[in-house]
């Protein structure tokens, strides 16, 4: 088969009724099933109207900085002694991370719908403040929920999002992280769905946003197809990324699948133990269940009740998966690892030493597991790690693990 | 037959709307909710609606949210509720109709939950979290046992899926007053009365009406209207007040409120 620039991905998943494979679906209160359609209507729509894409284009090329680099991380490939690695370079894009591609998609998205306000939840705060910037760009009224326990984690973001003209709504309940900020967007998008969109910030949720956020994802995998076949003339052996709710991971594989050669590796975070409540390794060592209006991976007690997280990093401290994962889990197309927070830590420090690069905290983790992967491969075979964002929000919670008082 | 079905069967003989308030299980124990099941009987309830505690609820308000908490910070287990209902049964015919969340149904199979359920009493389910399009598996399960899945209808709901929810539903149909979450509120929409025929329309089943029923005029203007008054907040907010007295105290506190409620539910103000 000859290798396009252009992926032949069949977009056939989701089927119509949201599901990839027995994964996803609707799991949603009544309320918010006309608003579901309207917007799976209104997307549908708008993803092909040339001039949707047209206006989409310019503004990821002319405010975000698209295409972002793919760069050879050349000492890293020298130290390592392995495969040759490269970095696809989410961090560049303005507000430091992939979050940005979605929210510019989705407010363009509401700005056709006529909805004024737009809302979002937040777990490490690039999603928040990617939503707070492209709401501030467009001059629409802008709300976010962040977890208590995150906002403390992630203040400089919180300031971010306030410098852009966002109100941020702690959220109290439950653990106050991004599940319960997940909670609260979706009760308020519940009284508020005539006026407001809700932008969901990864591919979870009910349909149609796993399917919405992984298409305004795509440009990553899409750029990365393009750019290592002008490099080296040909597709990738490996890609990996991190996986929280799995957003630039699914942006970096999907335009992958269909290419059989090409494995992909999705890195969950291994906080501190395999204990309940020590770490937030869905994939690995959740069940089938259903959470946040979807059927995914979950991790839940024996009853169904939602199990408590750890990851130092709070983009990954999540219970739940987008379905399309557990989808390629289950296929065997894509295959699941963990990491610990320490290891993070660890290839947070590196990649900053070896190449002039502070990767978030989440990244870290798919880094980590390069850094122990790309050795046991031969020097001609290609691997691309999703560098989905910069660790500059992350410098005083690293400081403050390492000891030093900034 | 089915409890549910009997009730209303023998309230629309009366030509009275039932009354049915919600507790949450395990609220902060299940003594307190056994009690309450009882005492609220005793005032009038007709039906109750009991709220299976889940972690991560997203159509409910943070008064029950709040309840929620308070049960599974003691570490409930659903196990436990349904021992809880067994154990009323001894003591009481009352219709008893679980909410709760598809996560925790899901979990383990629908069919399992479903026979697990009434095997310990109870006669009936709504699942705010589960539309009519992802209700096939539950209700195939239900049909078998005679165990009613209750839908839901909400102000937003189109006409289409109206008349395919109102087909779909079984013991009664749930109007949804409001659009949101469960919560106490000062007045009823003027919408109300308007879909509530549209819905009658529709189905021959009881229309009850919840999300916002908080005052005895407010229940009596519903029950002028619906089949059913449905109060959940209100009630769970009354124990809420008196969490930190002795059992017997909150039990009779929400006892009165439910008097109050009753009375305007069935036109006795």
């Amino acid at each position: 088969m000859k290798v396009t620039a252009k992926p032949s991905t069949s977009q056939i998943l989701p089927d119509e009724r949201g599901r990839f494979g027995k994964f996803g679906g609707r799991y949603v209160p009544e309320t918010l099933m006309p608003a579901l359609d309207q917007l799976e209507h209104e997307y549908l729509k708008a993803k092909e109207d040339k001039d949707f894409k047209k206006e989409l284009n310019y503004y990821l090329r002319e405010y975000v900085g698209r295409p972002s680099p793919l760069y050879f991380a050349e000492r890293l490939t020298r130290e390592l002694g392995g495969a040759k690695i490269y970095l696809k370079r989410e961090d560049l894009n303005h507000t430091g991370a992939h979050k940005i591609n979605n929210t510019m998609g989705q407010v363009l998205l509401a700005r056709r719908m006529g909805k004024k306000r737009i809302i979002a939840e937040t777990g490490a705060g690039q999603h928040g403040v990617a939503t707070a910037t492209a709401a501030a760009m467009f001059g629409l009224e802008c709300e976010v929920y962040m977890g208590e326990e995150d906002m403390h984690r992630q203040s400089l973001n919180v300031f971010r999002m306030k410098l852009l003209g966002t109100k941020v709504i702690p959220v109290k309940t439950g653990s106050r992280t991004l599940k319960d900020a997940t909670n609260e967007a979706l009760r308020d998008w519940m009284a508020s769905v005539k006026y407001t969109h809700y932008i969901i910030g990864s591919v979870v949720g009910p349909h149609p946003y796993p399917m919405m956020v992984r298409d305004f994802q795509c440009i990553i995998g899409e750029e990365t197809r393009e750019q290592i076949l002008e490099k080296e003339g040909r597709l990738p052996d490996y890609l990996l990324a991190c996986v929280g709710g799995g957003s630039n991971s699914i942006g970096l594989f999907h335009p992958f699948i269909d290419d059989t050669t090409v494995k992909m590796i999705g890195v969950e975070a291994g906080g501190i133990g395999l204990g309940v409540g020590e770490h937030a390794a869905t994939l690995s060592y959740g069940k089938v269940g259903i959470l946040h209006g979807s059927l995914s991976y979950v991790l839940q007690d024996e009853d169904g009740q939602t199990s408590p997280v750890h990851s130092m990093s709070a983009g990954l401290d999540y219970p739940g998966v987008g379905p399309e994962h557990s989808y390629l889990k289950e296929t065997g197309r894509a295959q699941y690892v963990s990491v610990t927070d320490q290891e993070a830590l660890e290839a947070f420090q590196r990649c900053a030493r070896s190449e002039g690069i502070i990767p978030a905290l989440e990244a870290a983790h798919a880094l980590y597991y390069t850094t122990k992967f790309a050795p046991t491969l031969g020097k001609e075979k290609l691997v691309v790690v999703c560098l989905s964002g910069t660790g500059d929000k992350d410098a005083f919670q690293v400081a403050d693990k390492l000891g030093v008082k900034i | 037959m089915n409890r549910i079905d009997q009730k209303f069967q023998e309230l629309r003989r009366r030509k009275e709307p039932a009354f049915i308030p919600f507790i949450t299980a395990g609220d902060p124990d299940l003594e307190t909710t056994r009690g309450l099941v009882l005492e609220l009987e005793r005032r009038g309830a007709d039906i109750i609606e009991l709220g299976i505690p889940f972690s991560d609820p997203i159509a409910d308000g943070p008064i029950i949210q709040a309840s929620y908490y308070r049960a599974l910070s003691k570490g409930l287990k659903v196990s436990q509720v349904f021992e809880c209902v067994r154990g009323l049964r001894k003591e009481t015919d009352i219709p008893i109709v679980a909410m709760v969340s598809y996560s925790l149904v899901f979990k383990g199979t629908p069919e399992n939950f479903v026979a697990r359920a009434k095997e310990a009493g109870l006669d009936g389910a709504t699942i705010p979290d589960l539309p009519i399009e992802e209700s096939d598996a539950v209700h195939l399960a239900a049909k078998e046992k005679d165990f009613k899945i209750v839908c839901f209808v909400a102000p937003t709901t189109t006409p289409e899926r109206m008349s395919r929810i109102a087909k779909g539903t079984q013991g009664f149909l749930y109007y949804i007053a409001v659009v949101g979450i469960t919560g106490v509120r000062e007045a009823l929409p003027p919408d109300m009365r308007e879909n509530i025929q549209k819905l009658k329309g529709m189905t021959d089943k009881p229309i009850a009406l919840g999300f916002g029923v908080s005052t005895p005029e407010q229940a009596r203007a519903v029950g002028q209207v619906a089949d059913g008054v449905i109060v959940g907040s209100a009630i769970v907010k009354e124990l809420e007040r008196y969490v930190d007295r002795p059992a017997t105290e909150r039990i009779a506190a929400v006892g009165e409120l439910a008097s109050r409620l009753v009375a305007g539910a069935k036109g006795r103000l």
